[in-house]
């Protein structure tokens, strides 16, 4: 059966879920249907051995990425070789990918034009995954600076019995000559108030 | 002054302690370095980051060095090791119920520290286990191109143990290790400090030989660097080898060993309790056999001994063992690309020595 016709057998290994469950959807978007999940390191290569892919993306957090290494080695126990899939000339390639946070494994004397596509999907996918973490985490510490900015302000209104906007300017007064942000006056404020408490 | 940032990548393992003492210990700002180190969890991500110049230098398997500068299983890139990062540190495990097997399989009168001894008693242990029709062991190393797949090579291939036949190697992750032992995945392992003192700690596994039993100054970290790189930054590279050199230097004073372990032990670097890298510091490990601890002196290996000058014949000697095993191609000319990039003439000028005279056996293997 010629290369292009058989359908590519797609291993993932992600310590996160969330993120391999982005991927899965972002492949079978593309087409591809035979995608197998790993996401824990337990025996990892004789399952993989078992599974028989055509390619392994796994993600770079992730230590099982030295168990792959092994794939490389002449053993009786690899049916296929397996090779890096970008050759000498396409560093490119794996630049972009490592950059996202993926490499990939890829068995010897697959067509590239095949491989192409489905890292460029994980590419994307691993892009867009981080840029959703990293708002989140945005958004988490944005949240936990309005609470430390309400506590202080709680404290300033109790100690020198003000009203909240009255507060708030101070704090914002103080943060202006010192050249600080505000919630780092509200910290100093909440510690001070901790320490004479 | 500002400083020169240099950015390294390290695994958590007590023989990062050179480039982490350099840069919490003020040597590498004392060189106008502000050195970086970066945490890593694969040997390979480290290895696609320093060739893509993400790192400047890593804390690296000497053999990975020598495997990207030929191209084995890897994009070839050049690199150069101005620096050998200490020697020694490794040490075999196994788990107490195989320990055991090969303790009841030694000859009358041999001793457990003897690798031939205990050699002749695992390779009875895996032909017993044929006999029965049971699985042969599984042993646990941290990658193909590593200083632990060779020692544990040489280790069984002197007893006459086919490590591609007889047994399985397996690549484990150091911070897997443990776990894999207490699964069952694997039986045993070759592994770098502090993991096998881990496995004692958890009496999960049981200390069989430390390294410098199987290879007397065996070559393990170097700190890789680009070969371009070296090129372009010769002043600085200088600086980055006296800052590692003085860090090594300074591991080596026993009343700094306290000191040493618990900087090593903070969460950003190895993240593990300070009294487990103390035992490898202190070169006394216990071994989990019974009150038993093995002492030497030179179980690793910082700035004594000349560890950190990089000896061309220990890129030959790693050189030869890809060849052994079938990783790399039988070529002359691959072992003289391996051996020249140990840069012994950079780590001289950094210096300003002269290149000591070469003793006769840099390696002391114990089959030799």
């Amino acid at each position: 059966m010629p290369d292009r016709d058989r359908p590519l057998k797609i291993v993932l290994i992600d310590a996160s879920p969330e993120r391999a469950a982005i991927m899965e959807q972002g492949l079978r978007d593309a087409g591809h249907t035979t995608i197998m999940r790993i996401t824990d390191h337990v025996n990892l290569l004789a399952r993989i051995y078992a599974i028989d892919p055509d390619v392994i993306l796994i993600d770079l957090e992730n230590p099982s990425r030295d168990v792959l290494e092994q794939m490389f080695q002449v053993s009786r126990a690899v049916r296929r070789p397996v090779g890096m899939f970008v050759d000498q000339s396409d560093s490119a390639s794996i630049e972009a990918a490592i950059d996202a946070g993926v490499s990939a494994y890829v068995v010897d004397g697959l067509k590239r034009e095949r491989v192409q596509p489905i890292l460029a999907t994980t590419i994307s996918r691993f892009r867009a995954f981080a840029k959703l973490r990293a708002e989140l985490e945005q958004a988490k510490s944005q949240l936990e600076e309005r609470k430390t900015v309400d506590r202080a302000k709680g404290i300033l209104m109790r100690a020198k019995k003000i009203d909240e906007d009255e507060a708030y300017a101070l704090l914002r007064k103080a943060a202006m000559n010192e050249k600080k942000k505000i919630v780092e006056i509200a910290q100093s404020v909440i510690t001070a108030a901790e320490l004479l408490g | 002054m500002s400083l020169d940032p240099v950015k390294i990548g390290f695994i958590p393992l007590v023989d990062a302690a050179i480039p982490i003492i350099a840069a919490d210990v003020g040597f590498a700002a004392e060189e106008g370095i502000a050195l970086e180190l970066v945490r890593e969890v694969s040997w390979a991500n480290i290895r696609d980051r320093l060739t893509l110049g993400h790192f400047d230098g890593a804390h690296l398997l000497a053999p990975i060095a020598i495997a990207t500068t030929l191209g084995l299983a890897t994009v070839k890139v050049p690199l150069a090791a101005p620096l050998a990062l200490g020697l020694n540190g490794n040490a075999v495990t196994m788990s107490p119920p195989l320990f055991e097997a090969i303790r009841r399989h030694m000859a009358p009168g041999a001793r457990m520290a003897d690798p031939r001894a205990t050699g002749a008693a695992f390779k009875a242990v895996v032909e017993e286990r044929r006999r029965n029709g049971d699985e042969p062991p599984t042993l646990g190393m941290t990658f193909p191109f590593s200083t632990h797949n060779y020692q544990l090579r040489l280790w069984l291939a002197a007893a006459g143990v086919e490590p591609d036949e007889d047994v399985r190697l397996a690549v484990v992750p150091p911070p897997f290790m443990v776990d894999a032992l207490e699964n069952a995945h694997v039986e045993g392992f070759c592994v770098g400090a502090p993991w096998n003192s881990v496995a004692v700690e958890y009496k999960l596994g049981r200390i069989l030989h430390l390294g410098v039993e199987l290879v007397r100054r065996c070559p393990e970290k170097v700190l890789a660097v680009r070969a371009h790189w070296l090129a372009q930054n010769p002043e600085l590279a200088a600086r980055l080898v006296r800052a590692c050199v003085r860090a090594a230097d300074w591991l080596d004073e026993p009343n700094n060993r306290e000191e040493a372990a618990r900087r090593l032990a903070a969460p950003n670097r190895l993240d593990v309790h300070a009294h487990i890298i103390q035992r490898a510091l202190d070169g006394r490990l216990a071994t989990g056999d019974g009150d038993e601890a093995r002492i030497s002196d030179s179980y690793i290996l910082f700035g004594g001994d000349g560890a950190t000058r990089p000896d061309h014949r220990h890129a030959r000697w790693l050189h030869a063992q890809m060849v052994r095993w079938r990783q790399a191609a039988d070529d002359p000319a691959g072992a003289e690309l391996a051996a020249a990039s140990y840069r012994a003439d950079v780590y001289d000028a950094a210096l300003g020595r002269a290149a000591p005279p070469e003793e006769d056996d840099p390696l002391g293997v114990f089959t030799d």
